[in-house]
């Protein structure tokens, strides 16, 4: 009897853990896999519900779909490249340039990620569309019949939105990283001889590496799928995948084609977090 | 050999090669520092000459990191100039001041192997590749790490670390060492070793000027040629160290420095031609080492725990009476606390009378008149 018990017990202690699972686990399946699922098995559909696989090669063999494609990797790692470079020289300044009101600053940048996205967009269009601040201003004064500056409504006007809606995505990680970087490192290499360049680089910059991947790869996926910069600056010919899958599907209700491109852009996504967590693993971080 | 080598590389290491063999001293000309209104270093004077060990010692908030920082150039003097050698270094960066420097938590690079660690400084002033290898192997070997040149910093233990952080400052050869609390981050048994491998490490660079900051006084009377004893950011004492030590001229660096019991006595005869005087505490008529008091100036006698005896002998010819208040075993110590008509009196006893006294007792105390000071009531109290 009391052996019984005693057999049982860890069985009995093992048990929770296995059971605990299965409610989150439920919740994924139904919030996350089964919409997924859906989207899978409709891409393979067409919009009568029988089987198309001809389909899925016609879309992706096709010029919309391509050019989509191409704008959509072009402008995310464009926009993420911004990301990192402005981010990383606003950092190094708010961390280590010491100025009244940095701190304000900061925390100024950071209340931007609380912003709607196309809010910025909005901005961005008062004060460089065809009719905003700019243009206005640079017609009067030098009395020009049409507006000048056009840049917005192209792909780099979606880079600005992008890089300016998602550079605290970086400046967030690597403002942490750098106050946790050690003060006497930097007196240490400054006394040894180390001019500040030298010093960001070789002290400053390794110790931020894991902020960087992890920003950086935030900034690619959030780019990738980023809809409301896109479709509110409404650049003629500037399609990506979110905006592309839209129009599939609200527009034209052409379900199995917004599914192929949707399957597409999961996939992209997912294949660039891998890519992160990869390079991540490999860094130790 | 080296000196061919040292052509291609900065005009700050070359200067720091020149002076390598002779040192540089270090000058403070009437520094003061403020932080806004708060002032944290009165106008400080002092010198450090080249090859010495200056301790700076005091107690905590006293103003000896400051100071530090000052000659490292992260502290900006309000007023005064300082001086490395020839160079009034007051308006360079720290970058061109040519200086070693070690704090407390090492701060070594972590994600450096210890071998770049030690070079990063020579890369920086842009010494070629053969140079940097030879510094490095010697640095490491200066301080025993040779074997440990390709490990990263959190592979090594608080007292490698701490030693590659050494060898990281003595690479570029700098003209002044700087050690603020080095030693402090380990715990006591290193801390001796580390101590000795210091002054080790001085005998065998005897041109190296070192500010060693701290507020263990052992480190500072072990290392130190002259200390510097702060207090509320003024230097309220120094000198060489012996002579600090045995004739401390103020009550706080006698307290300060080896805890020494201090008697209110009142002088009965100036000096004498032997540099003695006498001086009466209560009924007790004893014999010190004086300076310049004059009869019936009210002064202290300064006797260390470690001179006072409870057993007569020819040379202790000074006598006192004290009620034993505490008795404290240590191994080969045994601390003694007594009162002595209200000032409290300690003991620092390697033999004993094989009966030792209860507390209560009234036990004679007895010392050397060679092993006390004189010093004036009043000075820096
Ligand atoms: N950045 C600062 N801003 C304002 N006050 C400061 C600053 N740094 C130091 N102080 C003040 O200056 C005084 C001296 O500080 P310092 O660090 O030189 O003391 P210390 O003698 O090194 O003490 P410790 O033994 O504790 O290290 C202290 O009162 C301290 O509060
Ligand atoms: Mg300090």
């Amino acid at each position: 009897m009391s052996e019984a018990v005693a057999i049982r017990a860890p069985a009995i202690r093992r048990e929770p853990g296995k059971f605990w699972i299965v409610p989150p686990a439920a919740l994924l399946a139904l919030l996350f896999f089964y919409p997924l699922a859906l989207i899978v098995r409709q891409a393979f559909l067409d919009d009568s519900g029988v089987a198309n696989v001809a389909e899925i090669i016609r879309v992706l063999h096709s010029r919309f779909f391509l050019n989509a494609l191409i704008n959509t990797v072009t402008i995310s790692v464009a926009a993420t490249a911004g990301c990192l470079i402005v981010g990383l020289v606003l950092a190094l300044i708010l961390a280590f340039v010491p100025f009244p009101g940095s701190g304000f600053i900061a925390r100024l940048i950071d209340t931007f990620i609380a912003l709607p996205t196309f809010l910025v967009t909005l901005a961005f269009t008062f004060l460089y569309g065809s009719a905003g601040m700019l243009n206005t201003g640079l017609m009067e004064a030098f009395s020009l019949p049409l507006p000048p500056v056009d840049f917005l409504y192209s792909t780099w006007g979606v880079v600005l939105a992008e890089v300016t809606v998602y550079t605290p995505f970086i400046l967030r990680p690597l403002l942490a990283a750098f106050s946790l970087v050690d003060r006497g490192q930097i007196e240490a290499a400054s006394v040894l001889g180390a001019r500040p360049f030298r010093i960001v680089r070789q002290v400053i910059l390794p110790a931020a590496v894991p902020a960087l991947i992890a920003g950086g790869s935030l900034c690619l996926l959030l780019t990738v799928n980023e809809f409301g910069i896109v479709l509110f600056i409404g650049a003629k010919g500037v399609i990506t995948l979110p905006l592309l899958i839209y129009g599939k599907a609200i527009q034209e209700s052409a379900y199995q084609v917004a599914c192929i491109i949707a399957v597409v852009n999961i996939a992209l996504s997912l294949g660039l977090f891998g890519l992160y967590r990869f390079a991540a693993g490999r860094l130790g971080v | 050999m080296s000196a061919v080598a040292f052509t291609g590389t900065s005009v700050m290491d070359i200067d720091a090669a020149k002076v390598r063999g002779a040192g540089s001293n270090v000058h403070f000309d009437k520094v003061s520092v403020a932080y806004g209104a708060h002032v944290v270093l009165h106008p400080l004077t002092l010198d450090i000459a080249p090859g010495e060990i200056l301790a700076m010692i005091g107690p905590s908030g006293s103003g000896k990191t400051t100071a530090l920082r000052a000659v490292a150039g992260f502290v900006r003097p309000a007023s005064g100039r300082i001086r490395i050698g020839a160079t009034d270094v007051t308006d360079l960066p720290p970058y061109e001041r040519g200086l070693g420097m070690v704090v407390q938590n090492y701060a070594l690079f972590p994600h450096m192997r210890v071998e770049d660690n030690v070079a990063f400084g020579l890369r920086a002033q842009g010494a070629d590749k053969a140079l940097i290898a030879e510094r490095v192997k010697d640095a490491l070997g200066t301080v025993g790490m040779s074997a440990f040149a390709r490990r990263y910093p959190r592979e090594l233990s608080g007292g490698q670390q701490q030693r590659v952080a050494i060898a990281r400052a003595l690479a570029v050869r700098p003209r002044v060492l700087l050690l603020d609390e080095p030693l402090s981050a380990l715990d006591a048994q290193i801390r001796r070793n580390m101590v000795e491998e210091i002054a080790r490490l001085h005998r065998s660079l005897p041109g190296l000027t070192i500010l060693y900051v701290t507020h263990d006084q052992t480190e500072a009377l072990t290392l130190a040629d002259k200390i510097a004893i702060m207090r509320d950011g003024r230097v309220c004492s120094h000198g060489p160290t012996t002579e600090l030590y045995r004739r401390p001229p103020n009550r706080f660096t006698a307290e300060f420095l080896g805890r020494a019991n201090l008697l209110p006595v009142t002088v009965e005869e100036p000096v004498g031609s032997k540099g003695f005087a006498t001086a009466r505490h209560g009924d007790a008529v004893l014999t010190g080492a004086g300076r310049d008091e004059k009869a019936g100036d009210k002064s202290l006698l300064c006797i260390r725990p470690q001179h006072l005896s409870l057993t007569a002998d020819s040379e202790h010819t000074n006598r006192i009476v004290g009620t034993l208040r505490e008795v404290h075993w240590q191994g080969e110590l045994t601390h003694l606390v007594l009162d002595v008509d209200g000032t409290p009196v300690r003991v620092s006893a390697t033999k004993l009378p094989t009966a030792l006294p209860e507390p209560g007792a009234r036990v004679p105390l007895f010392f050397a008149p060679a092993d006390t000071s004189l010093l004036p009531e009043d000075a820096g109290v």
